[in-house]
């Protein structure tokens, strides 16, 4: 039966004293494709920040609840030191940059790092450690094929990542999201800056890395979300209206009539 | 001439009442805003221009590297020339790393709570002192609370106070200036706040940091108030051309102490002199902020998005 990867318990966050995820609760289970959909403002991104914690650069966000990550609370990484100290159980992750290497995430939009495509890639395994030059050419040949990119950059490695059209750094921006390794791989609407073939090609390398990894999948395409996840959940105004198999949320009855109608385009 | 929009298909390109009127307009406005722009030369021009031909039967590098002779009256500037130098180099050297390490802290650390907003406040009112009152704090604290002395060091130090917020702010400025998606891709694959830095923030904003240090050069070389009251002095006896003459705990002349001094308490002085002495002043500064420019400009090549 399925294991829990992330179990996310009564997930609050606002910003201010606005609040845009009121209080969910759904697990990601290991080696799945979990979609997540639903309209702008429902929540996705921001709750993809609360699981890898980059919500802690946001100066006026709130985060209430419990995200485990392999049973670890990751709300509570940075405070084990008093754990080790009374000489408990070391945790899974140690510090939060760890538990970003174990989650990787693709922004919207592509960011090409001002450094040369090799660097790209190579600069999460350099700052987890990795100098032998060696491995960092395995790793970058590896992710550069995974993300569908190889072939295109194999010639020009040392040019510069920011010089590379938008659908290519997109892809560049995957290859550096998998370059370290995640376990569990977010991937916030990784498509609007990529063409449909190209797409297609990311999307086949997906289904491939699922007896690997985890990946959470947020998309406002859903029929992305069809053709890709086991479960979606449809979020919409910071509440899980619908998480279920895709089998339920894709026929023409599902639990709630709303997720009907927004997956079918008839929303509002 | 831009297309009328609104007229029929064969009268399109043909000219209007308020198509001309606009025409006018635009041209008059762009015109004000031209000569708006190239006034800024004039004032730069008239300046160099009138002092250049008032300091000529002075200038040489003979003047440069000789000492003052006959009480002032004739020779060069050298004890003042390389005095400035000490108190720009030796208050840079200090403010510099001092300045751009807070920056960093500032710009790329800091959450923004009061110990943070408070550092903030202070940063952007020190850089609103007047120098007259940077002086009276270096001549408290430097000379006697530190028991410095009138020496370099302390005028040195009160330089280095002065320009200090000033080299904060730039430095922010740059470090603001390299997007924040870039940031995020690197806290994204498990980067620390100091790799980032170091991999990214720093090297694409480098060369706005060394121009604002750099542009401080002129402004530590061009005060007379912090290094009257701390360490610069009437005159100094020292030997010609030696670049190492000063110590850091003795006083030493400096060119705006100089220049002012020759202009209001010496008698008799060469006509050509105290216009010389502002020429070398003026024209050290201008090859320090050119040379900055140049910097720039190879670093902006370079530059990577």
């Amino acid at each position: 039966m399925a294991v829990e990867k992330i179990e996310v318990r009564d997930l609050r966050l606002s910003y201010g004293s606005r609040e845009v995820l009121h209080g969910i609760s759904f697990d990601v289970y290991e080696n799945e494709i979990f979609a997540v959909i639903g309209p702008a403002q429902s929540g996705k991104t921001s709750l993809l920040r609360c699981i890898n914690r980059t919500i802690d650069s946001v100066a006026n966000a709130k985060v209430s609840g419990t995200i485990r990550v392999d049973g670890q609370n990751v709300r509570k990484i940075g405070h084990s030191f008093f754990r080790r100290l009374a000489g408990k159980r070391p945790p899974r992750f140690s510090d939060v940059f760890e538990l970003r290497r174990a989650v990787g995430m693709v922004a919207p939009l592509p960011v090409g790092l001002p450094l040369s495509i090799y660097d790209n890639v190579a600069f999460a395994p350099r700052a987890s450690g990795l100098t032998r030059r060696a491995d960092l050419d395995t790793i970058v040949e590896e992710c550069l094929r995974q993300a569908a990119l190889w072939d295109e950059v194999k010639d020009r490695l040392h040019s510069l990542g920011t010089k590379l059209s938008g659908g290519q750094q997109q892809r560049l921006t995957i290859a550096r999201a998998l370059s370290h390794r995640p376990e569990v791989l977010c991937l916030d609407e990784f498509s609007i800056a990529i063409d449909p073939v190209t797409t297609m090609r990311i999307e086949d390398v997906l289904k491939e890395l699922r007896s690997e990894i985890t990946i959470i999948l947020v998309t406002n395409l859903t029929q992305q979300a069809r053709r890709l996840a086991d479960r979606t959940m449809f979020l919409w105004n910071g509440d899980i209206v619908e998480l279920d198999s895709n089998e339920v949320i894709f026929s023409d009855n599902p639990k709630d009539r709303r997720t009907y109608e927004y997956v079918n385009g008839i929303f509002g | 001439m831009l297309a009328n929009e609104y007229a029929p298909d064969d009268m399109r390109f043909t000219q209007t009442p308020f198509g001309r009127r606009r025409e006018l307009t635009e041209r008059i406005a762009k015109s004000i805003f031209f000569l708006m722009a190239v006034a800024m030369i004039i004032p730069l021009v008239a300046i160099v221009g009138y002092l250049v031909l008032r300091a000529w039967p002075s200038l040489s590098l003979e003047f440069v590297l000789d000492v003052p002779r006959k009480g002032m009256t004739q020779g060069g500037i050298w004890p003042a020339f390389v005095g400035t130098v000490y108190l720009v180099v030796i208050s840079l050297a200090v403010s510099a790393p001092i300045g751009v390490m807070a920056a960093v802290y500032l710009n790329e650390y800091a959450k923004d709570n009061w110990l943070n907003r408070t550092i903030n406040l202070a940063v952007i009112n020190l850089a609103g002192v007047p120098s007259i009152v940077h002086a009276l704090f270096g001549l408290g604290a430097f000379v006697y609370a530190a028991r410095f002395g009138y020496s370099i060091l302390s005028a040195s130090l009160t330089l280095a106070i002065m320009t200090l917020p000033v080299i904060i702010a730039s430095t922010r400025e740059a470090l603001a200036s390299v997007p924040m998606s870039f940031r995020e891709a690197c806290w994204n694959v498990g980067a620390t706040r100091w790799q980032t830095i170091r991999a990214i923030v720093l090297p694409n904003s480098i060369s706005g940091i060394l121009t604002g240090v750099i542009l401080q050069v002129s402004r530590a070389a061009g005060e007379t108030a912090p290094i009257m009251f701390t360490g610069a002095v009437f005159f100094k006896a020292i030997e010609r051309g030696n670049l190492f003459a000063y110590s850091l705990n003795e006083q030493c002349m400096a060119l705006s102490m100089h220049l002012y001094t020759l202009t209001t308490q010496v008698p008799n002085v060469e006509d050509s002199i105290p216009y010389a002495t502002a020429v070398v002043l003026l024209g050290s500064v201008l090859v320090v902020n050119a040379t900055a420019i140049a910097f720039r400009v190879w670093l902006r090549a370079r530059k990577k998005w």
